[in-house]
């Protein structure tokens, strides 16, 4: 808040009459929403409290729901072996393609009358094992890079921020497939290459921020006192960085999600037999007209997960923000 | 206004030069040998690994191949394919108009959903109607297209029979059935870009509509059309042409999946199964194209958005003189 | 003291109609629903404006005279403000009862307004002719041909050169000033009955602020307009107005003829804003004076005198009671006070004051006689 000392007089005017920061900020912002033609400020919302209050309950609550679900999806992936469900490879002949709710088939089989539910949880294992590697390693080696050639500056950043745009000037699904089809189609391959691939969207944000950061003043005093290169750039710039580069990490988890159910829905990630949510609508695309379930219930599945990380993420996000602005 | 594009131009060139030799090495330098592949596995003796070699040119060291590649790239030559015995560069263009209707409809089917439903969600912001559309955009982002695609064949070729599930028309088979057979693959294509230009119009509208010019305009008792459609939403779709121009490259990606699912034979679908037969070549050829398209587009949306522009027009008018 | 507002005064009754003035806003209130509680941005305000009149509104930033501009020319957005009292009678119609559509018959050939920021008050991706055309089209069913014939016409009257050029140009390649004529052209346009210009001259060089004031003269006079200039600067509408309306955290404080005004203030917050006027007479670098503290939260009101917190004059009864609008002898002079400034009364609670030291605010008085002595 400014201090409540009296504005600097300005010949023929009266004292803040054309300073803003010396007036309240109540009365400024009144003025400003006259001017509003739309109504988009939330300070401006006509509509009473009680409508407001119970329109963020319930996005506190659909808060909570995606969490609960994501929850819920970590802990199947982990516990899938020890759950009370048939292999995701045992085949059911006389229930192949069931519906949901068959007996010993909570969620139905699949064409082949393997059991969705089990598909789904060992899928999960997939998906996650994918995308948290392929986050963290890009957030380890695009954020390092990003950190490094942010503080040194000079030739070296100019190198590294060219080769970050060429790789971005390429399609990221695009690379991604050329690259699976001949690096391959293990689980480590495939992590190794998404990763690759976003390397150069987490070195930018953290290339960014570090310039910003690094002109702080008690990052200047810490070099003027002396203090090693790696000292200042892990105490001092790297709590500073990691933040906003680790903010991005819940919503690159849902795209990673979904790239790897794009590699998987063509048939380019882990090989068959093993279930992933990607393959699993693959395989029930033949399905569509008789068995829909086959294919919805894994498209579901990776919808409300990424939806959930997106929303979770966003709103972390934004409170991450909120932190941030009153640094 | 002509210096200042070919100032651009030329620093077009080192990143096209750039993408060019990443698309080279990249696939160059991954395991596996070409000639093996050739030969079709294991079995073969090494004299005739080595007189494949020779034939492809991989005896020479790498930078004259490279340089040898893109000698004959620039040229319009991207080689022969090792497995399908064809012109990469013919194939691509005998597939290219498919891929190029597939994203334009797309793009304009895009346009044609997202910009009303930005703007009259702006407009009235905090309403009903602009917490639908939020909630409603916030959910297809989540939405995957090829989940998106059986959706809609589900919902439009099995169950109402509209529309054709798969497979494609020339227009020289008539603009009717064209139109049916591009229809469904280019909504599942946009499904991400209805989302992400509606999102950006609304966010960029409802800040253009508190300016002090938009208020000027009603107090000229103009109508409220044309106060959204001519006074606000002009300065707003400049930034919707740069984001459109970013999201070619997602485009260009979903082509690959949509035209795979729908059995429409453009450059996408020329690319999964190049990959699939492990193409080196072609995979090279396409990947090329489909990075340089992108580079480009970004190019001309670049160059395009100083002509729309006039403050940045006249700003590089003064800048030259 | 200056011929127009002495021209103004003397020589011109009411328009053609006749009858009642042109504007007439009864007991307006403008209220805002924000986080932080009921913002009261316009709170019971009355003015009238007759015809080939001009009315000064002035007040601090803060104080509710934007709002009440744009309350005036029924600009708020609906949904944004409360449903509050009071009537806009224009012409005898309240334009309160109006819908946004029956507005836009107003808005141009009726009311018209001209914005204190020419930066941001043209649209920057919109040539200059049709900006203005567009109104005209509008209003006037003109032609393509006839509207810029027109428009050229507009620009030559409000002293813009080579008019004709200046249609195809877009707002930035103009300076402040020019572009400050274009939203004047803009509003003279469909020659509305009421001018409305808020801070028109804020935004400029000073050395292009009198050429703007003098301009909106200029055409009020041509032109048989009314109009209401809003400012925070009682030196701008010293010369120019027929009437002036002081404003203070969303009310009027005081209000009458120029001249009684300048002549005889009673409010103790217009004297100090008399104060802050530079004089001639003064060497330079003569101190001016400030009124210290600044206006009131418009979401957390006083219970009493709005001003009383920076007043020199203030007693108890002040910060207990708002003081309604009193009148004296001179007619057409309002003002809210108990201890009116050159009054028996005002004198004695200044005194006390002095020799307390302090106000009943608790405020220091040497921080206010520094302003008084």
């Amino acid at each position: 808040m400014p201090a409540p000392e009296p504005a600097p007089n300005r010949p023929g005017r009266l004292v803040g009459a054309d300073s803003e920061q010396a007036t309240s900020s109540a009365t400024s912002a009144a003025e400003l929403q006259a001017g509003q033609f739309g109504n988009a400020a939330a300070t401006t919302e006509p509509s009473p409290e009680p409508a407001q209050r119970r329109r963020r309950r319930k996005a506190g609550v659909l808060f909570y729901s995606c969490l609960a679900w994501l929850v819920l999806v970590v802990v199947v992936a982990i516990t899938a072996p020890w759950l009370p469900i048939p292999g995701p490879d045992a085949i059911d002949i006389p229930n192949r393609q069931a519906p949901p709710f068959t007996a010993g088939h909570l969620l139905g089989t699949d064409g082949l009358g393997r059991d969705i539910a089990s598909r789904l949880a060992y899928g999960a294992r997939v998906s996650l094992i994918i995308s948290i590697a392929a986050v963290v390693t890009g957030i380890v080696v695009g954020g390092t890079l990003g950190m490094v050639v942010g503080y040194f500056r000079g030739r070296i950043e100019t190198v590294v921020m060219a080769a970050v745009d060429v790789i971005l000037a390429f399609p990221a699904l695009v690379l991604l497939l050329a690259l699976v089809a001949f690096v391959g189609q293990s689980l480590t391959a495939i992590t190794a290459v998404i990763a690759f691939v976003s390397i150069p969207f987490y070195a930018r944000v953290a290339r960014a921020t570090t310039l910003a950061v690094s002109q702080r003043e008690y990052v200047l005093a810490a070099g003027l006192l002396g203090a090693r290169t790696r000292r200042i750039l892990f105490r001092e710039i790297m709590p500073n960085v990691i933040l906003p580069v680790a903010a991005f990490g819940l919503i690159a988890l849902g795209v990673v999600i979904v790239l790897e159910g794009s590699l998987a829905f063509l048939g380019l990630s882990v090989q068959a037999p093993a279930a992933t949510w990607g393959s699993m609508i693959a395989e029930g695309r033949r399905y569509l007209d008789s068995d829909a379930h086959i294919a919805l219930i894994p498209s579901v599945v990776m919808f409300l997960t990424v939806l959930s990380l997106n929303f979770v993420g966003d709103v972390l996000r934004s409170r991450f923000d909120v932190r941030e602005a009153n640094l | 206004m002509g210096g200042l594009i070919a100032k651009k131009l030329l620093t077009l060139i080192p990143v096209l030069l750039a993408v060019s030799l990443l698309t080279y090495l990249l696939l160059s330098l991954l395991p596996g040998d070409p000639a093996l592949l050739v030969l079709g596995g294991g079995a073969a003796s090494a004299e005739a690994i080595a007189a494949v070699r020779a034939d492809l040119g991989l005896d020479q060291p790498l930078p004259v191949r490279y340089l040898a590649w893109l000698g004959d790239a620039v040229q319009g030559d991207l080689g022969m394919s090792y497995i399908t015995r064809q012109e990469v560069t013919g194939a691509i263009l005998e597939r290219l108009p498919v891929t190029l209707e597939l994203m334009g409809v797309s793009l304009v089917l895009a346009l044609v959903v997202a910009v009303p439903l930005g703007v009259f969600s702006a407009y009235r912001s905090g309403g009903r109607f602009d917490r639908t559309v939020t909630g409603a955009t916030f959910g297809l982002l989540a939405l995957p297209n090829f989940i998106f695609a059986l959706i809609l064949i589900a919902a439009f070729s099995v169950g109402l029979g509209l529309f054709p599930a798969t497979g494609w028309s020339r227009l020289s088979d008539g603009l009717g059935d064209n139109l049916r057979a591009v229809f469904l693959p280019a909504l599942a294509l946009s499904v991400s870009n209805i989302a992400v230009f509606t999102r950006l119009l609304r966010t960029d509208m409802i800040a253009t509509l508190q300016e002090d010019h938009v208020l000027l305009a009603r107090a000229k008792g103009l109508p409220t059309s044309r106060i959204l459609f001519r006074h606000a939403l002009r300065p707003s779709s400049f930034s919707l042409l740069t984001v459109a121009g970013l999201q070619v490259g997602t485009l260009l990606s979903g082509t690959v999946i949509i035209e795979t699912i729908f059995a429409l034979p453009g450059v996408g679908r020329l690319l999964f199964d190049a990959i699939n037969s492990r193409d080196l070549l072609m995979v090279q050829g396409v990947v090329l194209l489909l990075a340089v398209t992108f580079v480009v587009v970004n190019f001309v949306v670049d160059v395009l958005y100083t002509f729309l522009d006039p403050r940045i027009r006249s700003g590089a008018a003064r800048a030259r003189a | 003291m200056t011929p127009i507002a002495a021209a103004g005064s003397a020589s011109r009754p009411g328009g053609p109609e006749g009858g009642g003035p042109l504007l007439e806003v009864r007991d307006l209130h403008t209220l805002f629903d924000t986080p932080r509680g009921i913002v009261r941005a316009v709170d019971g305000v009355s003015i009238a404006v007759d015809r080939g009149r001009t009315l000064g509104i002035v007040g601090e930033s803060g104080s509710g005279k934007t709002v009440l501009s744009r309350s005036v020319m029924n600009l708020l957005p609906k949904r944004a403000a409360l449903p509050a009292d009071g009537e806009i009678l224009f012409e005898e119609r309240d334009l309160r009862a109006l819908t946004n559509k029956q507005m836009r018959e107003y808005w141009g050939p009726q009311l018209a307004m001209v914005f204190q920021d020419p930066m941001t008050s043209l649209n920057p991706v919109v040539k200059i002719g049709r900006q203005i055309t567009e109104a005209l089209r509008e209003h006037l069913d003109l032609g393509r041909k006839e509207a810029q014939v027109q428009a050229v016409d507009l620009l030559r009257s409000v002293g813009i050169p080579a008019p004709e050029r200046r249609l195809a140009e877009y707002p930035h390649q103009l300076s402040g000033g020019m572009r400050q004529r274009v939203t004047i052209a803009i509003a003279l346009s469909c020659s509305p009955k009421l001018l409305l210009a808020d801070e028109p001259t804020t935004a400029l060089d000073v050395t292009v602020q009198a050429q703007i004031l003098d301009l909106l003269a200029r055409q009020q006079q041509e032109r048989h307009m009314s109009m209401v200039l809003v400012t925070h600067d009682l030196g701008v509408v010293a010369n120019r107005t027929d009437e002036i309306a002081v404003m203070y955290a969303g009310q009027i404080v005081e209000k009458a003829p120029t001249r009684t005004l300048f002549r005889s203030m009673r409010h103790p917050y217009t004297e100090a804003l008399m104060r802050s006027i530079p004089r001639i007479e003064n060497p330079s670098h003569t101190r001016l004076d400030a009124i210290p503290g600044r206006p009131p939260d418009l979401a957390k009101l006083p219970v009493g005198c709005r001003f009383a917190p920076r007043c020199a004059n203030a007693q108890p009864r002040c910060l207990e009671e708002n003081p309604p609008l009193f009148t004296d002898d001179e007619p057409r002079h309002e003002f809210r006070c108990f201890f009116p400034v050159g009054t028996p009364a005002g004198d004695e609670a200044r005194q006390r004051n002095a020799r307390a030291g302090r106000t009943a605010a608790g405020i220091d008085m040497s921080t206010l006689t520094k302003a008084s002595a």
